[in-house]
């Protein structure tokens, strides 16, 4: 019987940069720790025997040739962006990380 | 800024702890094309000018691996006395950071495709030190970021950063050792030497550029300490931007200190990536180091595995070529160098230049003693790398060979490479510029023919006298004072008209 704790919830979220209100906090929790039993489930089915499954199709090795292709312009490439400098892609500075 | 660590007396740190390493490399390959994409893998290019919908993250693009990446990743196993995976998948290392447009990198997790081997490592007294290899995955670069505002580009006080992805996407090797144990006071010797020989090996095959000045080869060493005896290992850090031999073996020693430091005065490591500044030779905090768990790796859906077939790997194998040990074994007896001789051409970064100069014409002997002994000493007066002496192999072989055919002595020899080393174009060239040539060095002759003429008052009087076959022996006298590096014809020449007979 999996559980998820509220702080385990807000750790994913900052993981994966979402702002997450201490209500949601409880509400995710409760739908996560459903989807985790779920998944719980299907564990007993699968026996030693059955190896996990990424892919739905048989396939592997599927390889492209090391031959340059035509990609975009750096127009194109910078075309969407919200903000370029020096012909690059301009963001905000990023706070307390190392590149 | 924090305060400059503490950090413990070498000696000491070894009297209290036993090292462990572990060193992480990042090669890039040198393939026509990305990873994923068929944008062109080219270095220094004008900005966002290698970029497709792929690389660039855009939504619906969908990649396609590189055959020739997976190629250069499994002879590089090999290469490593590793296993191949008989199959292995690609998974996705989610972060967020503004130079990975796809907010994941394409990687491998718990399936490498290569695993379980080791690569020897000749120490500088000669001695060897297996490090063992955990795995080598294959996984793609991230782009280039620019931070505008703060001091030196680095990320601190910068007001805003400029993303360049020519470089996302491009094949990118993590080779991973096992724990490097039992090294001792050697630790940082054997950083720099595993480092050294990874290059060495990944160079004579061809794969990548190998070149850690502009980070196709860059290595995160990771220290940690474990009490003397204790056989407990401690918490580690990992210090990236170590972009020089010099420095791997630098940051090694400096993070070894530094624990001790901490440690002895009963504080504690706390588990972070570390940034090495090449001018204090220190490091400095990063961030903290993210656990695997908040990665969330997990299969790419997009990727088929791969399966190497036992014939595909068979047939990699009879590709891999020369490898740089079996080459120094089979230069060894080629040229029937002692260990020392040889050590000693490893450790001046000669071996390469040398058989090069070899396989240009010259002899062994010949083309070991330039480089080893003047060509070194320029190379030292310079502050370069041997290789990067202005002069190749096929020049040293050329001047080898004029001294041979007698054009040369080897002192003028010497000129010519002195010529050559200061651009002044090819041994012919500056034979040629500069009007050297063994017979503009009758002076030089002459002196020597005069002493041989002295010490031989006989044989001298026997050619004044008319008796010009006398002069064989005048003349091998010569050729033996001046090291057979005289023509001998000239120095005929002038012994017969030192004795009048012209
Ligand atoms: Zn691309």
């Amino acid at each position: 019987m999996p559980t998820i704790s509220r702080d385990e919830v807000a750790h994913l979220a900052g993981l994966a940069r979402l702002a997450v209100t201490e209500a949601e906090l409880d509400t995710f929790a409760g739908q996560l720790d459903d989807i985790l039993d779920s998944v719980a489930k299907v564990n007993e089915v699968a026996a030693e025997d059955i190896p996990p499954t990424s892919h739905a199709v048989p396939l592997t090795n599927v390889f492209r040739e090391d031959v340059v292709r035509p990609g975009l312009s750096r127009e194109q490439a910078l075309a969407n962006a919200p903000a370029t400098e020096e012909n690059r892609f301009r963001v905000p500075r990023i706070l307390s990380e190392e590149a | 800024m924090t305060a400059v660590a503490e950090i413990m007396d070498y000696d000491e740190v070894l009297e209290r702890f036993d090292p462990v390493l572990g060193l992480e490399v990042h090669v890039e390959l040198s393939t026509d094309t990305k990873m994923f994409c068929g944008c062109p893998n080219f270095f220094g290019s004008d900005p966002n000018t290698q970029v497709c919908p792929v690389c660039l993250g855009m939504p619906g693009a969908l990649p396609v691996v590189n055959g020739k990446a997976v190629e250069s990743a499994i002879r590089i196993g090999l290469a490593l006395n590793c296993e191949v995976a008989e199959q292995c998948r690609f998974a996705r290392k989610n972060y967020f950071y503004p130079d990975m447009p796809k907010n994941f990198q394409t990687s491998q997790y718990d399936e490498p495709i290569v695993f379980e081997g080791h690569l020897d490592v000749v120490l500088d007294d000669g001695e060897t030190f297996r490090v063992g290899i955990e795995r080598a995955h294959m996984e793609e670069d991230t782009g280039k970021s620019l931070h505008v505002g703060g001091a030196d580009g680095r990320i601190h006080g910068a007001e805003h950063s400029l993303l360049d992805y020519n470089r996302a996407g491009v094949p990118l090797i993590e080779i991973v050792t096992k724990p490097i144990t039992g090294a001792g006071h050697r630790a940082p010797e054997v950083a720099r030497a595993y480092v050294t020989a990874l290059r060495d090996l990944l160079r004579s095959m061809h794969v990548s550029d190998v070149r850690m000045d502009q980070g196709s080869l860059r290595c995160d060493a990771n220290v940690s300490l474990s009490p003397k005896g204790s056989g407990e290992f401690g918490t580690r850090t990992e210090t990236k931007n170590v972009n020089s031999l010099r420095s791997v073996e630098r940051a090694v020693r400096y993070e070894m200190r530094r624990h001790a430091a901490v440690l002895a005065s009963g504080g504690e490591i706390v588990q972070e990536t570390r940034h090495f500044d090449e001018s204090t030779a220190s490091t400095s905090s990063g961030r903290p180091k993210e656990t695997a768990e908040d990665y969330r790796y997990f299969p790419e859906p997009d990727l088929v595995p791969i399966a190497p077939s036992q014939e595909w790997v068979e047939q990699l194998r009879t590709t891999l070529p020369e490898l740089p040990w079996q080459r120094r074994r089979r230069v060894q007896q080629d040229w029937q160098l002692s260990d020392e001789e040889l050590r000693d051409l490893v450790n001046a970064g000669a071996l390469d230049l040398v058989a090069a100069t070899v396989d240009a014409g010259a002899s062994p002997a010949e083309a070991r003693s330039w480089w080893v002994a003047y060509l070194s000493q320029q190379a030292n007066e310079r502050g370069v790398d041997l290789a990067s002496l202005p002069i190749t192999p096929e020049q040293v072989a050329r001047v080898v060979e004029l001294v041979g055919e007698g054009t040369l002595t080897h002192k003028l020899a010497r000129q010519v490479v002195d010529g050559v080393l200061a651009g002044k174009g090819d041994p012919d060239e500056v034979v040629a510029a500069e009007g050297i040539e063994v017979v503009s060095d009758d002076s030089a002759l002459q002196s020597a023919i005069d002493e041989a003429l002295a010490a031989q008052p006989d044989v001298a009087d026997k050619i004044r006298g008319g008796k010009v076959q006398a002069a064989g022996a005048i003349v091998g006298a010569v050729m033996k004072a001046t090291q057979g590096q005289a023509d001998a014809k000239r120095v005929r020449e002038l012994v017969l008209a030192s004795c009048g007979q012209e």
